[in-house]
């Protein structure tokens, strides 16, 4: 076990887990932010991705004592209350089926909207071809980002 | 409020009596009491109060106008959770935004509550609307009481009743003290609104659930977090049923945050408890880590040296005999491929495909005085209570069982294997809660998997082109086991979703058909994926029907209509179907020879779960043999009514999506009886880049009963595709997944 000090959506957290313990677990076990989901634990499915400063990581690939002093923003730190123009889209064009893998979706999504504020089709589909949805809301999520991206989602 | 509360009235004529005349449909309602006892709220809902309207189990209205509604079916994804309260809603005549919604536990006041079978929306519509209408009518009643005018004159709207003559309003919450009092009505006085002023059904809701789904709030199995809850992961035998001989559960228990490890002797059951090593920490990366410390000498079993490649040849070998049993035998098939002007023979296959939920299978627990408390992501949490009872012999009210929201069904959740793991698992600790959490391997590798099948087919046609024999022997998987319902003899039958009933396409419609099936017995885990037994029986016979038409030089479209129009019998209404396929040929422009070589456009379509669906595949082969998906359209009639405009059309067009991505990669592998296959890198599934860039969806209302969308969209999919490929490039697909053919032309 050893203690890491992590910056996690914009605030200092404690905890003390064994150092390779992947982020996700952190964020899951420890600091009880659970919008971080486990799907695979091999980065293959996307439904753990957060932003470390910034850029979409794979959360279950992340072990923990690498992360040091880098801003770990999740899909609770998104907004403070849900306004983000990806979130708003989600909701309004009813994205979701199941909702597991979605805020992963979300996450990937507001990184490809950062560096690319109106992006089109191939864009889309190729930042977004890491996350599975089993549900297949494939069309729904292309839709969401189109929306959010009208509505300056990329601020 | 000075007026009367729930509190001093007695139970019986408030909740139970009352609605009994309500029952007659089938669902039980009753006084539904929110566990006291339970120490965890899965759900922070405003607490009730006495001073509620609390007409039944699934309604209650506080006196500032909330109204809250508890949906009682599982939600795995298919919205449940929202479009059956809209039915209530809409009844009720109040306003969606008072509405908030909770999560029903498993109790027996709300009949039942299984997610199978596309049944949820058929088993309560008419039910649900009872509910709300009855509510509704006490509301009235109370208001006309209040004014002391005629309830004949008043009238409720958006979450109020309104007096026209008077110009009075008076708000639910303010009518909540007094409709508490009213005797229930009979429901025969008891009106439900006219379809044609519906105001919610039928129109885009968003899921109730959204903004916890889009800021990562709790909802989900493996989101559930109890205090001083354990972590557990448990190892079985990759050959399934392999039992423990021993493991090193002595070195694993002294590593650091390791709680406890054991063996757990299990059952022979494959959809049961199997045996195996349970791993207690303090954290899931803790638990995690010691399994890979974690050595097992297994005990394998009989089905060790099992392997697909062997089962495909067996099966070939088999399809040289007459099948084992007759499914079904109409006129002379024998006779008619004899004078047919024009035979076909092709063998059609698909192997073993998993769920893959996205959320791995997982569940919650805590034994405490002999009895169980469980938190399950489950399609049936009746099954996970009887199967609780029945692996440990408590009594049914000592198994307690809260729902979560489910990262995916698709049927994999009608098990309980992960059910009574967990609790073997709380039970041995004995008053810790403990949540298990399968690895993406562990669901992969010990799935009630879609099984895997071969078709063997034989067909003639006439001088005209028209149908005249089909013979189909279908060889398929299964296990020693007992019949359905009373039958308890031994045999060797079908595994779940493995077995052809009579009642497939082209059976009934054909004057000379012969199905036959030989049941291979094997070792593996069998359960209902997607529209069981449809998903891939689409496949084999929507595309058999490809091959005559053109065999016979025949439209694939007019060959199916003049199928259609033949006779029909049992369940199937063959003008519905007709009117399915008419309407997507027309939607989607069917003119298949206005493609150019490398487009296609293929049709299907398939009755399944009181659903009539057609689809039109329009693709793109590349000469290297790379298929692009280009635009899909759909017509479903599923009867009268669509609840959720939103919602069903999601769920056909992820239906289409999930069916493309099944055909187009799943496959499971078995060597030495196990599955080679871990993770989403040797098993891939479909992702973004290849979804169609369209897909149409049309429903089709008809004076039907009002049926579930969940499943039926699914079969068609597959064979619309491989019927629009072969109309591309000449190829023709006979095997899943869609690499295992040689697509590429010149």
């Amino acid at each position: 076990m050893a203690k890491f000090t992590l910056q996690v959506n914009g605030q200092s957290r404690s905890v003390d887990v064994a150092p390779d313990t992947p982020l996700l677990w952190v964020l899951r076990d420890s600091l009880e932010l659970v919008g971080t989901k486990f799907g695979c634990g091999v980065g293959m499915c996307g439904a753990c991705t957060l932003h470390l400063n910034g850029v979409p990581t794979r959360g279950c690939m992340t072990p923990v004592s690498t992360v040091g002093r880098k801003q770990v923003t999740t899909i609770e730190g998104l907004s403070a209350d849900g306004s983000h123009p990806l979130q708003k889209a989600w909701c309004e064009l009813d994205v979701a089926q199941c909702g597991y893998c979605q805020a992963g979706q979300i996450m990937t999504a507001a990184a490809l909207l950062k560096e690319n504020p109106k992006p089109g089709d191939q864009d889309i589909d190729d930042a977004m071809a890491g996350n599975l949805c089993r549900c297949a809301t494939y069309l729904r999520i292309r839709a969401g980002i189109k929306l959010a991206a009208a509505h300056g989602g990329g601020k | 409020m000075s007026t009367p509360t729930f509190a001093n009235r007695s139970i019986d004529r408030r909740d139970f009596l009352k609605f009994s005349a309500l029952a007659g449909g089938g669902l039980v309602l009753g006084f539904y009491l929110k566990s006291a006892g339970s120490a965890f709220a899965a759900e922070v809902v405003k607490p009730a109060t006495g001073a509620d309207f609390k007409p039944n189990a699934f309604i209650r209205i506080a006196p500032d106008g909330v109204v809250t509604l508890v949906s009682k079916q599982p939600e795995i994804g298919q919205g449940i959770k929202t479009s059956l309260p809209m039915i209530i809603a809409e009844e009720l005549e109040v306003n969606w935004k008072d509405v908030v919604i909770v999560q029903g536990d498993l109790d027996a006041a709300y009949g039942g509550q299984s997610a199978g079978g596309s049944r949820s929306t058929p088993n309560n519509y008419n039910e649900f609307h009872k509910l709300g209408a009855t509510a509704r009518t006490m509301l009235v009643e109370a208001a006309a009481q209040t004014w002391g005018v005629p309830a004949t004159e008043c009238r409720a709207a958006s979450s109020a009743v309104h007096h026209a003559a008077t110009k009075r309003t008076l708000g639910y919450g303010e009518l909540v003290a007094k409709a508490a009092t009213l005797p229930v009505p009979p429901t025969a006085d008891v009106q439900l609104k006219d379809p044609k002023d519906y105001k919610l059904l039928g129109t885009r809701i968003g899921g109730v659930d959204n903004p916890k789904i889009v800021t990562g709030q709790p909802l989900f199995g493996l989101d559930t977090k109890l205090p001083g809850m354990l972590y557990a992961v448990y190892e079985k035998c990759p050959v399934f049923g392999g039992k423990v001989v021993s493991a090193n559960t002595d070195q694993i228990k002294a590593l650091p945050g390791v709680k406890d490890a054991f063996i757990i002797e299990g059952t022979s059951n494959l959809s049961g408890l199997m045996p195996g090593v349970a791993i207690v920490a303090d954290s899931t990366w803790t638990a995690f880590s010691a399994r890979k410390q974690l050595k097992v000498t297994w005990d394998e079993g009989k089905t060790a040296n099992d392997s697909w490649d062997a089962f495909t040849a067996k099966a070939t070998e088999l399809s040289k005999q007459p099948g084992t049993a007759t499914v079904r035998k109409d006129g002379d098939v024998t006779a008619a491929l004899a004078t047919a002007a024009k035979t076909i023979e092709a063998a059609y296959s698909y192997p073993f495909i998993s769920h893959a939920s996205i959320e791995p299978q997982n569940c919650t627990a805590v034994f405490k005085d002999g009895g169980f408390e469980i938190w399950a992501p489950s399609q049936n949490p009746g099954g996970a209570q009887g199967a609780i009872v029945s692996q440990f012999g408590v009594a049914k009210e000592k198994v307690l069982v809260h729902l979560t929201r489910s990262g995916g069904g698709f049927g994999r959740r009608l098990s309980q294997d992960y059910v009574v793991e967990v609790a073997a698992i709380a039970q041995k600790l004995n008053g810790a809660p403990v949540k298990l959490t399968w690895t993406r391997e562990d669901d992969l590798r010990h799935d009630q998997y879609r099984a895997g099948g071969f078709h063997f087919l034989k067909g003639g046609v006439d001088t005209a082109g028209k149908v005249v024999a089909w013979q189909n022997h279908f060889v398929t998987f299964g296990s020693i086991s007992a019949g359905r319902g009373n039958d308890t003899t031994m045999a060797l039958r079908p595994g779940s979703g493995a077995g052809l009933d009579g009642d497939q396409f082209p059976s009934r419609f054909l004057a000379n058909c012969l199905t036959e099936q030989t049941v291979m017995e094997c070792g593996i885990p069998m359960g209902p994926w997607r529209a069981p037994g449809n998903n891939v029986f689409s496949f084999v016979m929507q595309g058999f029907i490809d091959e005559l038409a053109h065999a016979g030089g025949r439209d694939p479209l007019e060959l199916r209509l003049e199928l259609l129009s033949q006779k029909s019998g049992g369940n199937y209404d063959a003008a519905r179907m007709i009117a399915v396929v008419k309407l997507v040929a027309e939607k989607a422009g069917w003119n298949p020879k206005k493609f150019p070589r490398g487009q296609g456009q293929g049709i299907a379509f398939h009755f399944s779960h009181q659903g009539y669906i057609a689809q039109v595949a329009e693709v793109t082969v590349s000469k290297e043999g790379q298929v692009k998906v280009d635009r899909f359209v759909c017509v479903c009639d599923v009867g009268a009514q669509i609840v959720n405009l939103s919602g069903a059309e999601n769920q056909v067009q992820g239906s289409i999506v999930d069916g493309i991505g099944a055909a187009m990669f799943q496959e499971l592998n078995l060597e030495r009886g196990r599955i080679t296959q871990g993770n989403f890198n040797e098993y891939p599934m479909l992702r973004m880049p290849d979804a169609p860039a369209q897909i149409e969806v049309h429903f089709l209302s008809t004076n039907n009963p009002t049926t579930g969308l969940g499943e039926p969209a699914i079969p068609p999919v597959a064979p619309a595709l491989c019927n629009a490929i072969f109309a591309a490039c000449g190829k023709r697909i006979r095997q899943f997944p869609l690499s295992r053919t040689d697509l590429r032309w010149s």
